[in-house]
């Protein structure tokens, strides 16, 4: 503590930041990092202002000296979509929870949109804005990086919303008691208090929109396919033509990437974060990262920094105040305008509705919407089916992991880093098994939706049974229990809780993996099974909007029925009665 | 302290009534109260939970905005409004600021220029003694030195008025006392910039050890009971026999409301099946009759012995002695506790007579616990749904008092095993599993 008191004592920390040292050892590696990554970022935006006509003349090819350029090109999409939902999360989710009105509509809105497939989408939104910027690489990018966008904001925000509506009532009291203007509450109080959620959603929406990146690089519109250079359409082109070798090359490029913006990117957010989190004891163990640790040990680099923290003082000095010194009576809303509100809401809501119907009904008629909500319960029925077969593998697994901390601590990350990675760049391997081995398609398609997602359920297990007391685990042990009565009374009703989150996550992302798992393609060969997913695959292939738009509606409505009347009790249940204070 | 000095007054609080929830359930947390604080005293406000002290500095803090009534600050000599600062129970610092930074929270938002501010800043944290810590996190300091930050902050905003919820009531004993009195050293000697403070307190003693004037407040709704001038010269001793005569006259006053009104009625607010009751174990209730029935009590206490004894606030120690007295297990008389006979039997007997004495007491005493042991007698199949009862209650009062209240009747109709309850179905019913 002996260099902190000059430093507090009036020296501002911008003039610290100017005040040239020389540089260390740590500056010079963190210098070539980031200098480093400042060039890939020039390099791979090269590309997108080019024409459209770019991308025939210069085809994605198979050859793994481009390979690399390629996962530079898919991450920068993924980056982009991030930041894009980043600045939606923070002015949707705020707007939500500042006003009343536009929480009415924002909240539910974000809560359904969780839970709809957004691989359905890509179809319309690709044309849109491909219609923006006709003729430019720039309108095919931005749509892949909206879809990606899709499967990425709306956890966010939701999460967002629920921390800035739950920031804690003594700091809420402290910024009003001092007047804070909202600005300065937002980068003050709020902001800061929502971030280490927010965090967590970030690196989950980055797993999530790792999938759909590579469904949605190589895009058909109506009878053009476009390819933008990234391992997605390096995959889709593999497939096409059956090379083996090349669908190893992009399942260790992505393995590649993904460790490295987990080192490099998330680990050290995550190490930062921690200083945000709310509670007023120093934990036990703090997340730590080599990335961040070498990043505060230079000097340099905080000059890099500048900008940002320019941004937050620039925001600060533009404020235009009018923190609201003393409480007004809350004013109750005139009835009128109340009621014009309600009545503007309940009018949009029958336009929406006359409007889908009239669209969906042009060309479809009762017996469509029959057949697929047969086909809906098919896909029901794979869910649930599969969801209990990883809940049978993986609980025992992730149990016996969880009470042994050094084989968790080893084997957690792998676990996150599985449901990191995006499963649709195996199915190749698994469809060359069920062609050779002549499998029903039906029945052995089904596990390549759970494929990625049982591993939620595999590491919130281990998180659930490692957060096991140890006094419950040595009462139990004393008096011998053991066999069956252990597991209905101690190892089960102690994970129940977190079980439930890893089954929620892996069944909605199952759901929604049903689009590209059951219709998949190996060279000429095309496997199909009967679903739900694989109605809407072949609606998107085929241009047919109503179908499409029939079954994203199915869909949802299953997604949203199982939320609410499955998971959702099931977790009030294990918040009620098994939550371990 | 009888100082010459004319008394100005600095805030005048007149008819301020607040209420709580809209429509039925609405309670009203604070009834009619007339206040004004002067300059140059330090004013305490002294009452259980639930009786709005909470509300009413919140209103002077501009947090909240009373139903009714005004809050009026009056102008100082120097023609500027009277401000005022906070000081938490649970000290609200920011964990992601430092101490400095969280110090200097209210002049970032004055707009006080940076090097201004840390100037301020330091000037507050060398009077509170915490130099060396200024880059610390909250998380690395001791409650008691966050709870020095929390006063730093209030402080470096020079309020007229300082505002203390609270403050010390999160803090253990030894550590409590040391802030009280570099507090009362700062204040005797003039360092602060403050005119005035109004501390929130639950302790009696501490609330006798502080305050010019201490407002001790009813509960229920929340009015001023009483007004107790201290004219103890600084710094008090808790030994001295005045300053002992005077907790168990504040004592006595506390416990003289339930006196002229029926005993059974006045104690809790509404009366019949919808009275609000106070969550209190039954092991703390049985506990409280062992302590009183054994030496040196003898079946009779003061309350202010007894908080000593058991080192209980008034918050803690008055919902259980008013429950005995519901339950007519204990008098409460100018603050004494009387054991009445029931209850000294109950205290020799073994755990079926207990529970035999605690049923009758419950049946004959608690309107609620007649009502649901009525229902369920009544009924073919002696059992009815919890839901049932919760709506009944939620007539009368808000859904959280009625969620606590039906909770403390399970609580004490299991002890008593006058019906069983079943959280998985949420229903009563008559016959126990035993």
């Amino acid at each position: 503590m002996t260099e902190m008191t000059p430093i507090a004592r009036g020296v501002r920390p911008f003039s610290r930041m100017l005040r040239l040292t020389a540089p260390n050892r740590a500056d010079a590696i963190a210098f070539v990092l980031l200098a480093g990554l400042a060039m890939l970022v020039f390099r791979g935006a090269e590309g997108i202002a080019e024409p459209l006509s770019r991308l025939q003349i210069e085809p994605v090819t198979l050859d793994p000296l481009y390979l690399p350029y390629y996962a530079l090109r898919t991450t920068l999409r993924m980056f982009a979509a991030l930041l894009a939902s980043l600045v939606f999360t923070l002015v949707v989710a705020t707007l939500a929870a500042r006003s009343r009105r536009a929480g009415q509509i924002i909240v539910p809105a974000l809560d359904i949109l969780q839970s709809v497939p957004i691989l359905g989408f890509l179809t319309f939104t690709v044309t849109f804005f491909m219609g923006l910027f006709p003729g430019r690489i720039l309108g095919v990018e931005l749509a892949a990086v909206f879809a990606i966008f899709t499967s990425q904001a709306w956890n966010m925000a939701f999460s967002f919303y629920q921390s800035l509506r739950s920031v804690p009532s003594d700091l809420d009291e402290v910024s009003r008691s001092f007047g804070l203007s909202p600005v300065r509450r937002f980068l003050r109080l709020d902001l800061p208090f929502a971030t280490p959620a927010l965090v967590w959603n970030m690196m989950m929406s980055m797993s999530g929109g790792w999938f759909f990146v590579v469904a949605s690089e190589a895009i058909t519109v109506g009878n053009t396919t476009v390819t933008l250079p990234g391992i997605g359409s390096w995959l889709a082109l593999a497939i096409t033509q059956k090379d083996f070798v090349a669908i190893g090359w992009a399942v260790g490029a992505m393995a590649a990437v993904i460790l490295l913006y987990d080192q490099l990117v998330f680990r050290p957010i995550v190490a930062w974060a921690d200083k945000f989190r709310f509670e007023q004891t120093a934990s036990a163990e703090r997340p730590r990262s080599w990335a961040y640790d070498l990043v505060r040990r230079t000097r340099l680099l905080s000059l890099l920094f500048a900008p940002i923290i320019g941004l937050g003082r620039l925001l600060l000095i533009l404020d235009p105040g009018g923190g609201h010194r003393r409480a007004t009576k809350e004013r109750p809303a005139s009835r009128i305008s109340e009621l014009a509100w309600q009545a503007l809401l309940a009018a949009a809501v029958i336009f929406a509705a006359w409007t889908i119907i009239g669209f969906v009904m042009r060309t479809l008629n009762w017996g469509d919407a029959l057949a697929v909500l047969g086909l809906a319960c098919l896909t029901m029925i794979r869910v649930l089916v599969l969801i209990a077969l990883a809940s049978l593998i993986w609980v025992p697994i992730g149990v016996w992991i969880g009470l042994r901390p050094k084989w968790a601590e080893r084997l957690q990350p792998v676990a996150q880093f599985l449901a990191a990675f995006p499963a649709n760049v195996l199915f190749p391997f698994a469809v060359i098994l069920i062609v050779q081995w002549k499998l029903s398609p039906d029945v052995w398609l089904s596990p390549l939706m759970i494929l990625g997602t049982q591993w939620y359920i595999l590491f919130n297990v281990i998180a659930g049974a490692s957060a096991i007391p140890t006094d419950l685990r040595e009462a139990a042990g004393m008096f011998g229990v053991r066999g069956w009565q252990w597991w209905r009374q101690v190892a089960l009703p102690g994970i129940f809780p977190y079980y439930v989150t890893g089954a929620l996550t892996a069944s909605g992302g199952s759901w929604n993996a049903s689009i590209v798992a059951e219709a998949v393609s190996w060279g000429d060969q095309k496997l199909h099974a009967s679903g739900l997913g694989a109605y809407i695959a072949d609606a998107t292939t085929a241009g047919d909007y109503p179908r499409v738009a029939l079954g994203v509606a199915a869909m949802s409505l299953f997604v949203i029925a199982f939320n609410r009347l499955l998971w959702r009790p099931l977790y009030a249940f294990a918040e009620r009665r098994l939550r371990l204070a | 302290m009888a100082t010459i000095a004319e008394t100005r007054p600095l805030v005048e609080l007149s008819n301020v009534r607040h209420f709580y929830g809209k429509g039925h359930g609405q309670m009203l947390v604070l009834d009619d109260v007339d206040l004004t604080l002067n300059e140059n005293e330090i004013v305490g406000l002294l009452g259980r939970s639930g009786s709005g002290k909470s509300t009413l500095l919140r209103s002077i803090a501009g947090l909240l905005r009373p139903s009714e009534g005004d809050v009026r600050f009056v102008l100082g000599e120097d023609g500027n409004t009277p401000s005022v600062s906070m000081v938490f129970q649970t000290f609200a610092l920011f964990p992601w600021l430092t101490f400095l930074q969280n110090v200097e929270l209210g002049l970032e938002a004055q707009r006080v220029p940076a090097e201004q501010r840390r100037t301020r800043a330091l000037a507050a944290i060398d009077l509170i003694g915490l130099d060396g810590f200024e880059n610390a996190y909250p998380k690395e300091l001791s409650g008691g030195m966050r709870q020095r930050v929390g006063l730093a902050r209030a402080l470096v905003v020079d309020p007229s008025l300082l505002l203390m919820d609270e403050p010390f009531s999160a803090l253990d004993v030894l550590t409590a006392e040391t802030l009280r009195t570099d507090l009362l050293d700062l204040w005797c000697e003039g360092r602060m910039p403050i005119k005035s403070i109004l501390i929130v307190t639950h302790n009696i003693e501490e609330a006798v050890l502080m305050c010019d004037r201490i407002l001790v407040f009813s509960s229920n709704p929340g009015r001023v009971a009483a007004e107790i001038k201290v004219d103890l010269p600084q710094p008090r001793d808790r030994l001295d026999p005045a300053f002992r005569a005077l907790v168990d006259d504040i004592y006595a006053r506390m416990t003289a409301r339930a006196a002229p009104e029926p005993a059974r009625d006045g104690l809790f607010p509404g009366t019949g099946i919808a009275m609000v009751l106070p969550d209190v174990s039954t092991d703390a209730l049985s506990g409280l009759i062992e302590e009183v029935d054994a030496a040196p009590f003898d079946g009779r206490a003061s309350m202010a012995d007894l908080a000593d004894e058991l080192q209980l606030e008034v918050d803690e120690l008055f919902p259980m002695a008013e429950t005995l007295q519901l339950l007519r297990l204990a008098d409460l008389s100018s603050g004494d506790f009387t054991l009445t006979p029931p209850a000294r039997r109950y205290a020799i007997a073994d755990v079926d007579q207990r529970t035999a004495i605690f049923a009758q007491a419950l049946l004959a005493h608690v309107p609620l616990a007649q009502h649901i042991r009525r229902i369920l007698d009544e009924r073919p199949g002696h059992t009815a749904p919890a839901r049932r009862f919760r709506d009944e209650l939620e007539d009368h009062m808000s859904p959280d008092y009625a969620a606590e209240t039906l909770r403390t009747v399970t609580h004490w109709g299991r002890y008593a095993e006058i019906f069983a309850y079943d959280e998985g179905a949420d229903q009563f019913s008559l016959d126990d599993p035993s």
